[in-house]
């Protein structure tokens, strides 16, 4: 198949071409040298056991080493468990959530952890908290009437 | 008797046209009060009461917006293009079908939506459990929109055994590549329809959960492209003929609808990027092919930039101003669409931000996306119907438009309006406000706080949004009633100059084009579904948290 194209417009789709191959190298170097990933928890659980299964049996912060910590989440309607976790600033902390019910979101404002959170599985994302204060977690996925009430608090000194 | 101009053929098909147009203009008028209401309602001027609750009002301003408003214009649009391309004696059972079917199911959805029964917003996502009437008049809406495609493809089928060896005419081309690119996308949504009604119905006592929001967004991305490929329709074939210009290419025209049929279904996966259980490969791969649809957009862009210059040189008008001077600015069919291309900068680019993989965890689920999809769907796209109404309106009627200035300020109105109302949105999101609540108070966060000028801003851009489809839906309806029977009712769609360059024939094909379309969609989901049907699947029973 041979068409002719105008020469501005082979230009143009150059140009255009050459800046979504660029943006892509971006992305991909991003994910591949500094393995900035999107959160993809893969591993399962029974959403029915989730207050017998360990660790969501006592949903928490846990403290790895120095500077390191894990917090482990139960959300459901129309709550955080926990409802404020307080860790030093400059900790590097793994998020860990889990629903029994429906779907939820777990986005900690001011930060880039933002992930699903789906019955049967269980999401994680790491965030350094250099600075100091309170941070808002919240639900950003439509899980029912008391969804704008879905939040809870990590407080950073 | 009304529309006595036209032979009795053309107005008859006329009428089906009329019922899909204004079914189309009554979603988008209720569609735009529920609006009105949400934002307030976020920016904290209104409390919405138990019994009209906030997400009952998301819900039906969701559904009525983004699949019944949209749906029945670009069936309404198709159907036109392709009567008024291929004359002939015909009947108009199928289109009369289609049009009744849609309208039963969106009769039974909003009914169901109104009364309380399904309050899951128009992405239901499971385990959320609405009442099957919900669930099956969305089926029986996309059903609709399959009888209205037979149609179509049967009016390519007749055009073809008529003038063999003829290329389709390419409106009719791009209507029929747009209703085959519906149906490989709108499988996805019959096929979670599958695992939703029995389980609605209390046949099956467990759904999995991953499964209905892979099918969702199967189809909900490519969604997002049949209303592109509305508008394009339109730029393309129409609008050149407002300033007395050409189609920039014939063949670049189909190759771009063609790419839209290939690449439209297998990205859906960006609307997942967050999500567990599916592996950030396949989650890469579709931020690949996002970034390849953005290709049949920039083709575009060139084409009717160049239409535009081309028009003025053939003035003699050379250079930028002139280029802009030369269009016909006071045309409300062509500044709706033109005040849509130049909405569609801003969403073009945040689509690209939005597909970028890792990078969507800033955006991701907070009012940034809002404000993207309003500046999208509410702007290249139904501004561009809109316009497109007013032109289409008096050939449909014989009836000179109601009230002509109205209709230019009411695009105007419209373009400051989503201006505003996307822009605030863009940036609350990014401040990490998030979308679909109904009020922003947040444990009296200091951050929540920092959203609250922004909710104003929307509020204050979603009235003037309001005010706009008011002013549109008056001059629709007072064009129907006024007696002015003296509008032009032929119809010429742009082509390219007879210089132009011919066709190549493989770009003249539809359907061959479709199994390859197929073909990628499957490659595209593979990875994702054959992982998931390896894991135990957790079959999840419906809850009403609402």
């Amino acid at each position: 198949m041979r068409m002719h194209v105008h020469r501005y417009e082979r230009w143009w789709m150059t140009f255009g071409f050459s800046m979504l191959v660029l943006f892509l190298c971006i992305i991909f170097f991003a994910a591949f040298a500094d393995n900035m990933n999107p959160p993809s928890g893969l591993q399962q659980i029974d959403p029915t056991r989730v207050a017998q299964t360990p660790p969501f049996d006592h949903p928490g912060l846990r403290r790895l080493s120095d500077g390191k910590y894990e917090v482990y989440y139960v959300a459901q309607i129309f709550s955080f468990n926990p409802q404020t976790v307080t860790i030093p600033a400059g900790s590097t902390v793994t998020f860990y959530a889990t629903s029994p019910d429906v779907v939820h979101g777990f986005s900690i404002v001011d930060t880039d952890v933002n992930m699903m959170v789906i019955p049967g599985w269980v999401n994680a994302a790491s965030h350094t908290f250099r600075r100091p204060g309170t941070y808002l977690l919240l639900c950003n996925e439509y899980c029912g009437i008391g969804h704008a009430n879905m939040a809870a608090k990590i407080e950073v000194q | 008797m009304m529309l006595s101009s036209a032979p009795p053929q053309v107005r008859s098909e006329n009428r089906v046209v009329i019922a899909h147009i204004y079914t189309a203009t009554t979603a988008i008028v209720l569609g735009a009060l529920f609006g009105l209401l949400q934002g307030y309602s976020r920016a904290d001027a209104i409390q919405t009461p138990p019994w009209f609750d906030y997400y009952r009002i998301l819900t039906l301003h969701g559904v009525l917006m983004a699949l019944v408003f949209t749906t029945f214009f670009i069936t309404g649009l198709s159907l036109f293009v392709t009567y008024r391309s291929i004359p002939r004696e015909r009947s108009l059972r199928l289109g009369w079908l289609g049009w009744a079917v849609m309208v039963l199911g969106t009769a039974m959805a909003a009914v169901t939506i109104l009364s309380g029964n399904a309050t899951v917003l128009y992405t239901f996502y499971a385990p959320l459990k609405a009442a099957p009437t919900f669930y099956l008049g969305a089926t029986l809406l996309v059903i609709g929109t399959w009888i209205v495609a037979i149609e179509i493809f049967e009016n390519v089928a007749y055009f073809r055994k008529a003038h063999p060896g003829e290329p389709v005419p390419l409106v009719v081309f791009c209507a029929a590549v747009t209703f085959l690119m519906w149906w490989i996308a709108t499988l996805g949504v019959v096929a979670e329809m599958g695992l939703l009604i029995p389980w609605a119905f209390g046949w099956t006592h467990g759904i999995n959960v991953m499964f209905t929001r892979l099918f969702f967004w199967y189809f909900g991305h490519p969604l997002v492209y049949f209303w592109i490929m509305g508008a394009y329709i339109i730029w393309y074939n129409i609008i050149p003929t407002r300033y007395g210009g050409n189609l920039f290419s014939d063949g670049l025209t189909r190759l771009t609808f063609l790419m839209l049929l290939l690449l439209s279904t297998p990205v859906g996966l960006h609307h997942e990027f967050m999500e567990p259980g599916i592996a950030p490969q396949w989650k890469m791969l579709h931020t690949l092919t996002t970034y390849g649809v953005a290709v049949p957009s920039f083709i575009t862009a060139f084409a009717i930039f160049a239409s535009f210059e081309l028009a003025a040189r053939a003035k003699g008008k050379s250079g930028f101003a002139a280029t802009v001077a030369n269009l016909p600015w006071r045309d409300p069919a062509f500044a709706g669409a033109a005040y849509g291309m130049l909405l569609f900068i801003i969403g073009g680019f945040g689509g690209l931000i939005n597909a970028s993989y890792s990078m969507d965890s800033l955006v991701h689920n907070t009012i940034w996306i809002v404000g993207h999809f309003h500046v999208t769907v509410g702007g290249p796209v139904a501004l561009t119907f809109v316009g497109c109404a007013y032109w289409m309106i008096p050939k449909l009627t014989g009836r000179t438009l109601w009230k002509p200035e109205w209709a230019l300020w009411q695009t105007r109105i419209w373009f400051l309006g989503m201006l505003i109302m996307s822009i605030a949105m863009h940036v609350a999101g990014l401040l990490g406000s998030p979308r679909r609540t109904e009020s922003v108070a947040y444990l009296g966060s200091a951050a929540a706080a920092s959203w609250e000028p922004y909710m104003l801003l929307a509020a204050a851009g979603g009235t003037l949004l309001f005010i706009s489809i008011i002013m549109f839906a008056t001059v629709a309806i007072g064009t129907l009633v006024t007696n002015d029977k003296t509008a032009d009712m032929t119809v010429t769609f742009a082509t390219q100059p007879p210089a132009g360059e011919p066709t190549p024939a493989p770009l003249q094909h539809i359907f061959r084009w479709g199994v390859l379309a197929i073909v990628l969609a499957v490659l595209a989901y593979l990875g994702p579904v054959s992982e998931l049907l390896q894991h135990p699947g957790y079959l999840a029973p419906g809850m009403r948290t609402w």
